[in-house]
């Protein structure tokens, strides 16, 4: 009661206040084009739920393809990989988005879930060019976004202090990099937060002491990609499996796939779907 | 017949024409009203079911952040905000008064024509060029000061050149314009009376401004004054590109204007984008108390400015 009171109190008090605060909103896409007369037209709706570092990457892929199906309409949601696993499972979405390997036990759970990489994707670590550094291993990586390791000195540098340069809450890159790096420990608080590739690579390149992670797809030259393990970040060591900082995209069905959401993966595997994949900075299955 | 007609229509034209314009300004000043409201209900529906949940007091004094993991506490970023706002107004009022009273007072119209211009200028700037500049200049010289000249004294995550100076002195800049134009405009507002009148008991030109002409104005530069920390406490893009957006509390006494740092702004900016469902709800909750901390500033104002026009009265 008291705090239904409050809200109405509140909300009387600011609709006769003067302030104007900017709203942010998204717009839906939508099509309402006539479509053209094919013969043989697909219909019906898709429905994708799950990671959020799949989820652009399907959201660019589901707009493409409705331009060239418009009686198909392609819903992508987020959740996380858990929730796309979990929604293929129970139905709730024709396809589960993960950007992980399914765990033996989930395997185990889920006989039916058919699994389908659609992608490759492979995070460098960059640094500024200027960094006498250009090795290091997967734990010191992790030790300096968990903030263990503060001085280049400890990991084969100079004696100067380490700039951390970390992406927004949120981020999918950020989950990935959690995940496959620092495997459950927490990134440091002292890093400095960026909400882009772009502002990433500024970071770094203004700073000669600062580390940060991007996408593999949008390395440049004016930053310099670590080797892991003795490893180069190279689109090839991906493929080859031996570049550690990688990772599937994954579609899970369960059983076999209704017309439709068939259609729509052998679009995406095809090589129209790829060329997508590759313009879009992530690494192609063929 | 022809100059009846003439006559008629201007007779019944007018009438017909305020008939219809009169509903039209006021569906239009309307509109202002309905927007405010339309925002305010949308931020609080969607925020304040995270409020109610987290607690007001738990999400106000909690210091950690994380909202994937579902911790909202936004107390670094509140303290981000007015240390941030703070320093600006420090930076900002006696560059802005001095250029006020110097244009109103003392400046010759040729000069004031080449200074006036270039404060509307600054105003016309975007903010994301404000934060190039402070990426590219500010923070660049605060990185070499805090590693070089300041190393001895500040610890090593407070070398980052992302800091809360730099968002002050970014921000200092960006709110010039608006304090010198209001104060500039209520300087001259004030009667030429006052000013004769003081010059003519004998005071100076300087002791007629100090004495007489500022505090007489006063209601319109603590306007002017309230109105830039509103706009500093609502700016996000040139503040996300310098102050680093580490949501930590500034610590080590004075030493930590050389924190990095967050606003309330600079986090909903930065995380909406990708942010799930109840990772957004939690941002149109730190909505809310932005929302609230801009509506009491301009009631302030609104206060202060009819208490004040009373007085002069």
């Amino acid at each position: 009661m008291i705090k239904k009171a409050g809200f109405i109190t509140l909300m009387l008090v600011l609709t006769f206040s003067l302030a104007l605060v900017g709203c942010n909103s998204k717009e839906p896409v939508g099509n309402t084009k006539e479509p053209v007369g094919n013969t043989k037209e697909l219909t019906g709706n898709i429905k994708l739920a799950g990671s959020t570092s799949v989820q652009p990457l399907a959201e660019e892929l589901a707009m493409k393809y409705m331009e060239q199906h418009k009686q198909v309409k392609v819903d992508v949601a987020g959740g996380g990989s858990g929730v796309g696993i979990e929604s293929a499972v129970n139905g709730s979405a024709n396809i589960g988005m993960a950007s992980r390997d399914l765990k033996q036990a989930e395997k185990d759970a889920t006989p039916t879930l058919k699994t389908i990489v659609i992608a490759q994707d492979g995070i460098s670590v960059v640094i500024n060019p200027r960094n006498s550094v250009s090795n290091l291993t997967l734990a010191q990586i992790q030790d300096i976004f968990t903030g263990k390791v503060t001085n280049w000195k400890m990991v084969g540098g100079n004696d100067v202090n380490i700039t951390v340069v970390n992406r927004e809450e949120g981020s999918g890159t950020r989950g990935a990099f959690e995940e496959i790096v620092l495997k459950g420990a927490a990134y440091t608080d002292k890093a400095i937060i960026q909400n882009s590739t772009g502002a990433i690579k500024t970071a770094v390149v203004a700073d000669v002491n600062a580390i940060g992670y991007i996408s593999m797809g949008s390395m440049s030259a004016d930053v310099k990609g670590v080797q892991v393990n003795g490893i180069a970040p190279t689109t090839d060591n991906v493929v080859k499996g031996t570049y550690p900082i990688s990772r599937p995209f994954n579609f899970l069905v369960k059983g076999d796939p209704n017309e439709v959401t068939k259609s729509f993966i052998d679009w995406i595997l095809a090589e129209g779907g790829q060329k997508i994949v590759t313009d879009q900075g992530y690494i192609s299955i063929k | 017949m022809l100059n009846k007609k003439k006559l008629n229509k201007r007779l019944v034209l007018p009438k017909a024409a305020e008939a219809i314009i009169r509903p039209i300004l006021f569906t239009s000043a309307l509109t202002a009203v309905f927007v405010i409201v339309l925002i305010a209900f949308f931020i609080f529906q969607k925020g304040w079911p995270v409020i109610s949940s987290y607690g007001l007091w738990n999400m106000l004094s909690g210091t950690v952040w994380q909202p994937t993991k579902e911790i909202y506490g936004i107390l670094p970023m509140l303290t981000g905000t007015f240390y941030i706002t703070l320093i600006a107004l420090l930076i900002g009022i006696p560059f802005g008064l001095a250029t006020a009273i110097y244009l109103s007072e003392i400046a010759p119209p040729r000069t004031a024509g080449i200074i006036r211009p270039a404060i509307e200028l600054l105003a016309a700037i975007p903010s994301v060029i404000y934060g190039l500049f402070g990426i590219v200049v500010i923070n660049t010289f605060m990185r070499y000061l805090q590693r070089g000249l300041l190393s001895g004294i500040l610890p090593p995550d407070y070398q980052l050149g992302y800091s809360v100076l730099s968002g002050g002195i970014v921000l200092a800049i960006m709110i010039l314009p608006t304090i010198i134009n209001i104060a500039e405009d209520s300087l001259k507002a004030v009667p030429r009376a006052y000013k004769e009148a003081a010059l003519a008991l004998g005071s100076t030109h300087i002791q007629t401004i100090f004495r007489v002409l500022i505090p007489a104005a006063k209601s319109g530069i603590v306007s002017a004054i309230v109105l830039a920390m509103g706009r500093s406490i609502g700016e996000t893009m040139a503040l996300i590109m310098v102050i680093g957006n580490v949501t930590a509390l500034p610590q080590h006494g004075l030493l930590s204007v050389f924190a990095p740092s967050s606003s309330l702004t600079a986090t909903i900016a930065l995380e909406m984008g990708y942010a799930g469902p109840q990772h957004q709800a939690a941002l149109f909750a730190v909505g809310i108390v932005l929302f609230c901390i801009i509506a009491l500033l301009n009631s302030f104002v609104i206060a202060f400015t009819r208490r004040g026009g009373q007085q002069q009265l």
